[in-house]
């Protein structure tokens, strides 16, 4: 007789027909989609209003994976075209939903100045510190020391710190969690959900594949006992202070959280000022 | 007379595009003819020696250049200089009287000159010294109809200015006919 | 579907081929723009954020021209006419996103006001140096369409022609202006919104249940939706079933790819628009395009008085390529002459499809200028011997 498996909770989020995903067992990504299912879930919005977009890479395929309208699109250009997407539909949530090669290396240009815009879009940024669906690079947020395939005799170049990268640049709600803190982080992105602006989250996460093995870190479960013993919760710590060394303490919390016009606010306010009653109100 | 190709050259600020504009849209919306007007970009054009290109025809113009103006409209002694040898010799050359002095060697071109720089600051602006030229240019060539060059004018400078640029367009018509009596 | 009035200037205007060009678009139900400023295109997005604000579109200049590829894209997906206008190095930068647009079947419109290259080149001054790159610039196998205006009005009636046909066949349309045509002024006729004919995004009336996003119609092309619309739709560069559904084989990548490459060669001869003259007893066909057809307008002028039959025939859309036409006519001309601004692109279609049956005589030039009319007439007596 065959045994009834009780659904998923977040099964209806996903498209099961997709399942199983292409991610290596506990690599992080997963973790973090979870968290983003179960964000939906508990505001029960009409993801008939959310859309989600990918670059490439393997958090890239998120987008895949998640059952609203879905674009996986070209690499670095997920926050460009999200731009449009979000333009073109106001009434959409649009999440970015993406890695840091994506986003921060090859898009880089266009999340600097998604972030000066204030452009009501969620950025999710898993930060697994490497490029993984090409094996095992060099990224912009590898830290120093670490050891990659391009850098195989440890990496000299500083990296990026998303959160002071992205609150410098105008970013209106900045948070880093890792991969661990799974409620912590489900509710910042059900913070996100609900506000306006450009809002990014890193989510530190463990690439076991790659970044683990090459640097003799262990598992994806050595890498979370290192999140819980290593992560250090300092909400509205000054993004500057909190760099990512090689094996040393991760700050996390919800660094910046401000009401700000977004770009659309500005260009229908501005326009309306300038223009008066020939103005038609965009969306 | 089924082509006649016009260059109008000056400084920038002058408003030498706006002039070559509104002969064009005189022509092409006002009178019935076909005109093509081609400028010069990027840092050469804004130099002191701009230049705006006009063909005006009554039939469909397939080379979009001037080859030889027959009309050359000069505002700037650089312009003048840069440009009069493409006259080949030949044509009506208009020139703003206190800005450019012409050579004499040119016999076979036919000169007219106007102050439009004093008479549009007597009229209160110097920035529509263009507009007396263009009444100037009118009433000199005959080229494109009276009334099509004035509602040219109206339609093409900014609000509010219409009925200034219309009298700085009567002035410059009305300096070449009482020249003429 | 008629024009939406509220974008439509009726009536007769002096007007640049760049002013042209964003007039067209906005007649055409533009109403989302992406751009990065580059010479001698950027009169067309001047002239779209200034009139945008009325029209109730929506215009953002973006940090370069990756990002306006990609944004006019999601913007397409969001539900609206969406397009972007570059010049050459800008095209260049186009190019992936241009690919997702093809892969993904995602109706949109590309300007390119044509400058002299290689790299830099000429900023201010005419190419056509962008012909082939149009149809082959972005990586992978897929087609594209493309249209040469020679002048403002065409820059006007064409770009809506783009629209429509980006609308249709759900491909990336590309408006190849040049240098000459996007900065010359002439006089542009537009008419009354209820005379333009505008093509409606091709939507659904299947259920979520029902639909899938690449299931092609009878003519190849799949309906769409837009995101927003309950269908939960995924769009994928990767190869994908009607699903939309990444699969990462051969059987379905030669599915789709025949089908986007089949889609735009079943339907060419709908999509084709050329102009003939005088081809019956023609010994010479001169095939040009783009500004290059007036100026060739001129050399036929010349070889006519000098008593040779010579025909021409004038691409519109220059991709894609009359194949059928050029094929047919080559079996009754003794040669065809292509003047084009480049070193050479366009000829080696049309020698292609002369398939050793007429001689095919190239007019080069190199940009910065178009031809002298006595090159073409030259190169046509030669063609005559
Ligand atoms: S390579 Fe690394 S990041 Fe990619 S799926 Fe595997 S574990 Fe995850």
């Amino acid at each position: 007789m065959m045994q009834t498996q009780k659904e998923h909770p977040i099964a209806p989020f996903l498209r099961m027909d997709r399942i199983p995903h292409i991610w290596c067992p506990t690599c992080g990504i997963g973790t973090t989609v979870k968290c983003f299912c179960s964000a939906l879930s508990n505001l029960k919005i009409d993801l008939k209003n959310v859309a989600i977009v990918s670059g490439i890479g393997c958090t890239g395929r998120v987008a895949g994976y998640i059952n609203i309208d879905s674009f996986h699109t070209t690499h670095g250009r997920a926050i460009p075209f999200a731009t449009g997407l979000k333009l073109a539909n106001p009434k959409l949530k649009v999440i970015v939903f993406s890695g840091d090669g994506d986003l921060i290396a090859i898009g880089g240009n266009h999340f600097i100045h998604a972030a000066r815009r204030n452009m009501d879009l969620i950025i999710i940024c898993v930060n697994n510190f490497i490029y993984g669906m090409t094996g095992g690079q060099v990224a912009p947020t590898t830290p120093l020391t670490a050891n990659t395939s391009t850098t195989p005799y440890g990496n000299n170049e500083k990296p990026f710190n998303i959160p002071h990268l992205a609150a410098s640049c105008g970013a209106t709600y900045v948070a880093r969690w890792t991969a661990l803190h799974i409620r912590r982080l489900t509710r910042s992105m059900e913070e996100v959900l609900q506000r306006k602006g450009f809002s990014v989250i890193e989510i530190v996460t463990p690439c076991a594949t790659l970044y683990a093995r090459r640097n003799r870190l262990g598992d994806g479960l050595n890498l979370m006992q290192f999140y819980h013993d290593n992560s250090e919760i300092k909400h509205g710590a000054d993004t500057k202070d909190i760099d990512i060394e090689f094996q040393k303490k991760i700050v996390v919390g919800k660094f910046i959280d401000e009401d700000k016009p977004t770009f659309l606010d500005l260009i229908n306010e501005g326009l309306s000022r300038k223009l008066g009653e020939k103005f038609i109100k965009y969306a | 007379m089924a082509k006649t190709e016009l260059r109008i050259t000056g400084f920038g600020g002058q408003g030498v595009i706006l002039s070559a504009y509104i002969i064009g849209k005189a022509a092409s919306i006002f009178d019935n003819k076909y005109a093509t007007m081609t400028q010069s970009f990027g840092p050469e054009a804004r130099g002191s020696a701009c230049s705006a290109q006009l063909i005006i025809s009554e039939e469909k113009i397939l080379y979009p250049y001037i080859i030889k103006p027959n009309i050359m409209i000069a505002m700037s002694q650089e312009g003048y200089e840069k440009y009069e040898a493409t006259m080949k010799g030949e044509g009506i050359l208009i020139y703003e009287s206190n800005l450019v002095k012409p050579g004499k060697n040119r016999t076979k071109i036919k000169k007219y000159c106007i102050p439009s720089t004093k008479i549009a600051e007597d009229l209160g602006r110097r920035i529509i010294q263009n507009i007396v030229m263009l009444g100037f240019f009118t009433a000199v060539t005959g080229l494109i109809d009276y009334n099509a060059m004035k509602e040219a004018v109206k339609t093409s400078v900014p609000r509010g200015t219409e009925e200034l640029n219309l009298k700085a367009f009567e002035s410059g018509y009305e300096y070449f006919k009482k020249q003429k009596k | 579907m008629k024009a939406d009035p509220i974008g439509v200037l009726t009536g007769s205007h002096y007007l640049d081929g760049d002013h042209a060009c964003a007039e067209g678009a906005i007649a055409a139900g533009c109403r989302f723009f992406a751009g990065y400023p580059i010479t001698p295109s950027t009169e067309v997005a001047e002239r779209i954020s200034a009139r945008f604000p009325y029209v109730g579109g929506i215009f953002i200049q973006m940090e370069d021209e990756l990002g306006s590829m990609a944004a006019i894209l999601g913007a397409a997906w969001g539900g609206k006419k969406a397009m972007t206008v570059t010049s050459g190095p800008g095209f260049s930068l186009m190019m992936e996103n241009i690919g997702l647009g093809a892969m993904t079947e995602t109706p949109c419109v590309i300007a390119n006001v044509q400058r002299g290259g290689p790299s830099t080149g000429l900023p201010t001054l005419v190419g056509q140096q962008d012909i082939m790159q149009a149809r082959w610039g972005s990586h992978g196998d897929y087609e594209i369409i493309a249209i040469a205006p020679d002048s403002p009005q065409e820059a006007f009636d064409f770009t809506i022609k783009a629209f429509n046909l980006s609308e249709k066949y759900r491909v990336p349309t590309m408006v190849m202006l040049d240098e000459c045509v996007g900065h010359m002024t002439e006089r542009v006729i537009i008419p009354p919104a209820e005379e333009i004919e505008i093509e409606p995004r091709r939507y659904t009336k299947l259920s979520p249940e029902e639909y899938l996003p690449y299931k092609p119609c009878e003519d190849l092309i799949p309906e769409m939706v837009k995101a927003g619309d309950g269908y939960n739709v995924h769009i994928t560069g990767l190869t994908h079933n009607e699903k939309g559904y990444p699969i990462i084989n051969e059987e379905v990548q030669a599915v789709l790819v025949k089908r986007l490459v089949d889609k735009i060669n079943v339907n060419a001869e709908d999509i084709i628009i050329t102009e003939e003259e005088e081809i019956e007893n023609a010994e010479v066909i001169v095939i040009s395009y783009g500004i290059t057809s007036r100026v060739a307008r001129m050399s036929i002028d010349l070889a006519r008085k000098d008593g040779i039959k010579v025909g021409s025939m004038r691409l519109i859309t220059i991709w894609p390529f009359p194949e059928k036409r050029v094929k047919e006519l080559a079996k009754k001309v003794k040669a065809f002459v292509v003047p084009e601004i480049n070193a050479g692109q366009l000829v080696y279609e049309v020698e292609r499809c002369a398939c050793g049956n007429a001689n095919t005589y190239l007019v080069p030039h190199y940009g910065g200028g178009v031809h002298n009319p006595q090159d073409i007439f030259d190169k046509i007596k030669e063609a005559m011997k």
